[in-house]
């Protein structure tokens, strides 16, 4: 990147950061396989963009602006809760189903982000986990409303657009949970390449320099947290919609707990990072319980301990370093 | 404490930049800062110095408002600040530097300096557009890293930079937030004494217009830059005056050179 750099103006430079790699095209390309190569997997495919689509949201706050939450799921539940009981009361219509999951998962983000942007590090990690399961408990006493226990059932979707029924093969499913996530991608492409974009990176790296450049850092993590909420909100009611049904586990802290997993492993604080963690953790939790049902958390300790041990940056970011290594050969 | 403060000198027709009355701060029973009367007219090249400890780094956090006083009032071009939190004063033209390194070590030199001037023009909660597509504030940042002569390293991450550019880098994120009056806080510290001259250059090529104040040890660098020195010990202003004045006092030499002051 150094030599190309030479040659160009301060305004290129930053320009160039927003262009579209060859590698991004092929890896959206390479989303599509599933319907060709893989149709027996479709259901997996789009459980995989959904859980992509939540790990992309805690990349934002954790990856790029450094604020640590062990009670993502909170939102994701929230935003599953709400499209599942539109639907159940009447209203069957995903895409406004959608935005309203995520309008209120973003309300309830911004509201909570009050608390989460007084606080840093260890204090933060205690406070999320506490409204996490504080979120989990509710969902979980609220029978009358969400099941509780044996779920949210009586859930119908009506087909996308009027015209794409959810089939039994998962072919509307992939589709619509794929294009969920890559308009959001697009836009979080956007923001993490903004000014407001710096300014997270700024906190991350940071913190007791932002006040001394006149920067608001706490401004900017109520915003960035609300908008992280929303798109977890999303994901959740991506999930309830193509599942049709809404399980405490969605809102579970196992689920907190793996997207924190799923970022770790493909690397925090890159676009991509999310993306690539959730297809590796899911691929590797439907290939190990396949060997052995009760213990593949197991492997996925294995695999999260060689990764951090081996690559810091995770997966992502030990490959670009030898990608940047090899280049300067 | 036997030398009385003398008080604050005549600054002519020029306007007082930035003023401290009766500022104080004790850490528990600890006074760190006691009664501490400033006046930096604006344009000043002042020096703080003091032995270690003197309270002189504290003496900027409360300025800045990283530190709150216990009494006392710190007036930017006649407002009283005192109240307001540090990212509304650098708002309102007070910056400052960081005596340890207190940069984006992820970010490289044109990023961050582009992060501050974005703040300043209240772009940075802009999320909707590429930093690429502000060009004006891109050339901004660029020109102020160009001045420091910092426009070739500045695709280099902060933390791959050398040391004495670093410091260079303090100054340039001070400087993109357009400051009236500039606080820095040693700013060659730790750079090897051949090269400190290369940042007190920049330092002195500084405009006209804006006011400093730097806190420095060598005093060969002290004598050569500022127009007016401040002698802080124990928290207290010892006495102040131009470096002539500073130069024969026999208490500041007693200071530096007999029973050193440390606390």
């Amino acid at each position: 990147m150094t030599t190309e750099a030479a040659t160009l103006t301060p305004r290129g430079y930053l320009q160039a950061q927003n262009r579209w790699h060859p590698l991004e095209i092929a890896f959206w390309l390479a989303t599509l396989l599933p319907f060709v190569l893989f149709p027996d997997y479709l259901s997996l495919a789009s459980q995989i963009a959904i859980t992509a689509l939540f790990a992309l949201s805690l990349d934002i706050i954790l990856g790029y602006a450094g604020i640590v939450s062990l009670g993502h799921a909170a939102f994701f539940g929230i935003g599953a809760y709400t499209a599942g009981l539109i639907s159940k009361f009447g209203w069957g219509e995903p895409l406004s189903g959608l935005i309203l999951a995520a309008a209120l998962a973003g309300l309830v983000g911004f509201a909570a982000s009050f608390i989460i942007s007084r606080f840093r590090h260890f204090t933060l990690i205690m406070i999320t986990l506490g409204l996490g399961l504080l979120a989990f408990e509710a969902a979980n006493r609220a029978h009358w409303l969400t099941g509780g226990s044996d779920g949210l059932q009586g859930v119908s979707i009506w087909p996308v657009l009027g015209i794409f029924k959810f089939d039994l093969y998962g072919y509307t499913a992939y589709a619509y949970s794929l294009a969920a996530l890559f308009v959001v991608f697009l836009a979080g492409r956007r923001l993490i390449n903004s000014p407001f974009g710096l300014a997270l990176r700024g906190i991350r790296e940071n913190w007791v320099r932002m006040p001394a450049i006149g920067a608001d850092s706490r401004a900017h993590i109520r915003k960035a947290y609300t908008i992280a909420a929303a798109i977890a909100g999303l994901a959740g009611a991506v999930l309830a919609q193509t599942t049709e049904s809404v399980s405490l586990e969605s809102i579970s802290f196992q689920r907190s707990a793996d997207v924190l997993v799923m970022l770790v492993l493909g690397g925090a604080g890159r676009l991509y990072g999310g993306l690539v963690g959730a297809v590796i953790f899911m691929i590797a939790r439907d290939q190990f319980s396949g060997i052995a049902p009760q213990f593949w958390y197991f492997w996925i300790g294995v695999l999260l301990v060689t990764v951090v041990m081996v690559l810091p940056n995770g997966i992502l970011g030990g490959l670009s370093h030898f990608y940047a290594r090899w280049k300067r050969k | 404490m036997s030398a009385p403060a003398h008080p604050a000198r005549d600054t002519g027709d020029r306007a007082i930049a930035l003023a401290t009355r009766a500022l104080s701060k004790s850490f528990g029973s600890l006074p760190v800062a006691r009664d501490i009367a400033i006046n930096l007219p604006a344009g000043a090249r002042h020096a703080l110095i003091g032995p270690n400890g003197a309270g002189k780094t504290t003496l900027i956090n409360l300025m800045t408002g990283m530190l709150a006083p216990n009494a006392g009032q710190i007036l930017l071009g006649g407002d009283d600040i005192t109240t307001l939190g540090p990212q509304e004063r650098v708002r309102r033209g007070l910056a400052r530097t960081f005596q340890i390194n207190t940069l984006f070590a992820g970010l490289n030199a044109l990023e961050a300096v582009t992060l501050v001037v974005a703040e300043r023009r209240g772009l940075a909660g802009q999320f909707w557009r590429s930093v690429g597509g502000y060009g004006e504030a891109i050339d901004e940042a660029y020109e102020i890293l160009r001045k420091l002569k910092l426009g070739d390293a500045c695709y280099q991450v902060t933390r791959e930079l050398p040391y004495g550019r670093q410091r260079l880098l303090e100054i340039a994120l001070a400087l993109a937030t357009k400051p009236k009056v500039l606080l820095l806080d040693e700013p060659a510290a730790g750079v090897p004494q051949e090269e400190s001259g290369e940042v007190f250059e920049a330092v002195a090529g500084l405009s006209d217009d804006l006011t400093l104040l730097f806190i420095e040890h060598d005093m060969h660098v002290v004598f050569r830059f500022a127009s007016h020195i401040i002698v802080l010990v124990g928290g207290a202003i010892f006495t102040e005056g131009t470096p002539a004045e500073i130069a024969a006092d026999p208490g500041v030499r007693e200071v530096y050179l007999g029973k050193r002051k440390h606390g």
